[in-house]
């Protein structure tokens, strides 16, 4: 009687459904066992894409609404007072940003130019770019809870075609990589995660290391040597190496340098992540990234370094050889013993009059073009693009070639070098458009080689690197555009 | 076969009770046989032992609480030694028991008749449930065997008429 309503009411209704009660409780406890032990395929069409608990995925699935409806709120009010009190800022900022798009687009039509070089050169090498192609926009709605598990959930799961391990970006930098996939959500490593591992390079010291996350939740570059010299400032980025971050991206930026305490032999570099990883909202996941060399525009097929010599700059004059000139000009067997071969680049040089082979038969005669051997000591192609520089202007051919033809063409007079400097293009191990010219130099003074010696030497050898391909000429960029 | 199954109000049924060696060691006698003999007579394996001493031991005690709770334990029991998840078949003995149970409370399942009719229906929900799991949880998708199912229902259920007999022996007045 003196028992509280709402005691009594619980109390008959325990004792009425006692023994549904307890069937429900004990159902449930086996089906939470169940859940532990059973993995899903995170993807059930493809058996092999990884697989979560049963348990975690209910466990996510079941808090994911709540947190969604809980940052949807929040992100409601938010809105709502920056589209309706801001506005006297958003005008202002309005302002700034169209003077700034003003002048961003100066900016880009520069980077334009750049970018187009950066194609032209990277076609030359046959350098396999790798680029984000498709990123999904993903909203954070939670966090592990925990320290020492750095790791967030986003609102996108395998229904907006996320993947394990997909790399996840912010405008600033890296955030992390995807860990777990469910079907509304996901779970992203940060890189600040004592889980995570991240290839990195040094911008400037171009030193690579791996990026680990320690557990106090710092970034630290791993694998650099003790004896490197890093400076606290430079920025990190990413080296493409572990095949989930884009290549290029901002990492962040070092703030310490010091020795590695448990290893001497390694430095700790301590890096402020780009990404604010305690603040992250919305962030990016880089769904594709597609791979392949650049197009030049125009191009039909693969260009060598001497065909675009020889289409493009303006400084080169044709070759004016006449039929029997030419048979004149190669040395004795060249054209009669040997079938003949594709044009390679040095063979090709030929017909622009840049190879020094063109009179190798005849010791005292110019070359009718003009272009000669290379100046001694210069390196046409190399010192070239240096020379050139990021923004010359547009003149349809690349830089590095344009100071190409010009070199050689200063000791084109000289007599009584050409067969000496024909001898020494095709030494062996030499790039031939660098070899060409810095061979012709110490070879310059030698008497002109006898012409069955020469022979052999004036055809560049099969297989030489830079005949048949033009790959080893110039080394790929470092740096490129992630977000092209 | 003429089935007698007599309705009866809760006074009238006989609850038993079983000593602790009982109720312990027939279960996991019943859990070693099933495992052990199938790999001397393979055909063995069509009899549910466990399911059947869960159902004797429910409707014996005619108590739905002890009645699931010896289900769940026979059932995880029994997963223990497949290589199956440890709670497929202990989420369906523990639905067979409280139902066995509850069933006991209302219906006199002392004669054959309804001890066999029982047991066949118990044994398809037991296999139903076990299939469901399977397809909903685990994402296992066994087609049925109807012909096979039958007999077995029909074996186990003719084996409990038999062993039930001999388990009545067992019981303590309550």
């Amino acid at each position: 009687l003196c028992l509280p309503p709402w005691r009594i009411i619980m109390e008959s209704f325990f004792g009425r459904y006692k023994n549904a009660l307890v069937l429900i409780l004990v159902l449930f406890i086996q089906i939470v066992i169940l859940a532990t032990q059973v993995k899903r395929a995170d993807n059930p069409k493809a058996p092999n894409s990884g697989s979560t608990r049963l348990i975690r995925v209910w466990a996510v699935t079941a808090a994911t609404p709540i947190e969604r409806a809980l940052v949807g709120t929040g992100h409601f009010f938010r809105n709502t007072w920056h589209n309706y009190v801001n506005l006297t800022q958003i005008r202002r900022q309005n302002q700034e940003l169209q003077e700034q798009v003003a002048r961003l687009k100066i900016e880009q039509v520069r980077l334009k130019e750049d970018a187009e070089q950066a194609r032209r050169l990277q076609a030359l090498v046959g350098f396999q770019e790798k680029f984000i192609s498709q990123t999904v926009a993903a909203q954070v709605i939670g966090t592990s809870g925990s320290d020492l598990s750095r790791v967030i959930y986003i609102d996108k799961g395998s229904r907006a075609g996320i993947k394990t391990d997909m790399a996840v970006i912010t405008p600033d930098g890296i955030v992390g990589k995807v860990k777990e996939v469910f079907p509304l959500s996901s779970q992203v490593l940060m890189i600040n995660d004592r889980d995570s591992g991240a290839g990195v390079i040094l911008e400037k010291s171009r030193l690579q290391g791996v990026l680990r996350g320690t557990v106090q939740g710092e970034t630290i570059v791993d694998g650099v040597m003790a004896d490197e010299k890093v400076e606290a400032g430079e920025r990190v980025i990413s080296s493409g190496g572990d095949r989930i971050y884009p290549k290029g991206f901002p990492v962040g930026m070092v703030t310490s340098v010091a020795p590695d305490r448990e290893s001497g032999a390694f430095l700790a570099i301590k890096v402020k992540p780009a990404a604010d990883l305690n603040r992250v909202e919305e962030v990016l996941v880089v769904t594709r990234m597609a791979e392949q060399a650049p197009v030049l525009a125009g191009e039909q097929g693969r260009v060598r370094a001497a065909d675009i010599l020889a289409q493009r700059l303006p400084s080169v004059p044709k070759t004016e050889q006449k039929p029997g000139q030419a048979g004149q000009g190669d040395a004795p067997g060249t054209s009669a013993d040997q079938p003949k071969k594709p044009k390679t680049a040095a063979q090709t040089s030929t017909t622009t009059g840049a190879s020094p082979n063109d009179n190798s038969g005849e010791p005292g005669k110019k070359p009718a073009s003009g272009s000669g051997p290379a100046e001694p000591g210069k390196k046409p192609f190399t010192g070239a693009s240096t020379a050139a520089g990021p923004r010359v202007k547009k003149t349809g051919a690349p830089p590095d070639q344009k100071t190409t033809g010009a070199s050689p063409n200063a000791d084109s007079g000289a007599p009584g070098k050409k067969s000496d400097t024909g001898s020494s293009t095709a030494e062996p191990g030499k790039k031939p458009l660098n070899g060409a010219s810095t061979a012709a130099k110490p070879k310059a003074k030698k008497p002109a080689a006898p012409p069955d010696q020469s022979q052999p030497e004036a055809t560049p050898p099969p297989g030489n690197p830079a005949t048949e391909n033009p790959k080893p000429v110039q080394p790929p960029p470092d740096r490129e555009n992630p977000l092209r | 076969m003429s089935v007698a199954i007599t309705y009866t109000s809760r006074e009238e049924i006989d609850v038993h009770k079983f000593s602790l060696g009982v109720s312990v060691g027939i279960p996991l006698l019943a859990i070693f046989i099933q495992v052990f003999l199938p790999t001397r007579l393979r055909f063995l394996t069509i009899f549910d032992l466990p399911l059947l001493v869960t159902i004797f031991f429910a409707v014996a005690r005619r108590r739905p609480i002890p009645g699931l709770i010896t289900g769940a334990a026979i059932g995880m029991l029994q997963d223990a030694f497949t290589h199956h998840f440890i709670g497929l078949n202990g989420i369906a003995n523990t639905i067979v028991g409280y139902l066995a149970s509850s069933l006991g409370v209302r219906l006199d399942v002392e004669n054959p008749g309804s001890r066999f009719l029982m047991t066949f229906g118990f044994y398809l929900l037991h296999q139903l449930i076990y299939a469901l799991l399977g397809a909903l949880l685990v994402g296992t998708s066994e087609a049925f065997n109807w012909g096979h199912l039958l007999v077995a229902a029909l074996s186990n259920a003719l084996l409990a008429v038999v062993l039930f007999v001999g388990l009545d022996r067992l019981k303590m007045q309550a």
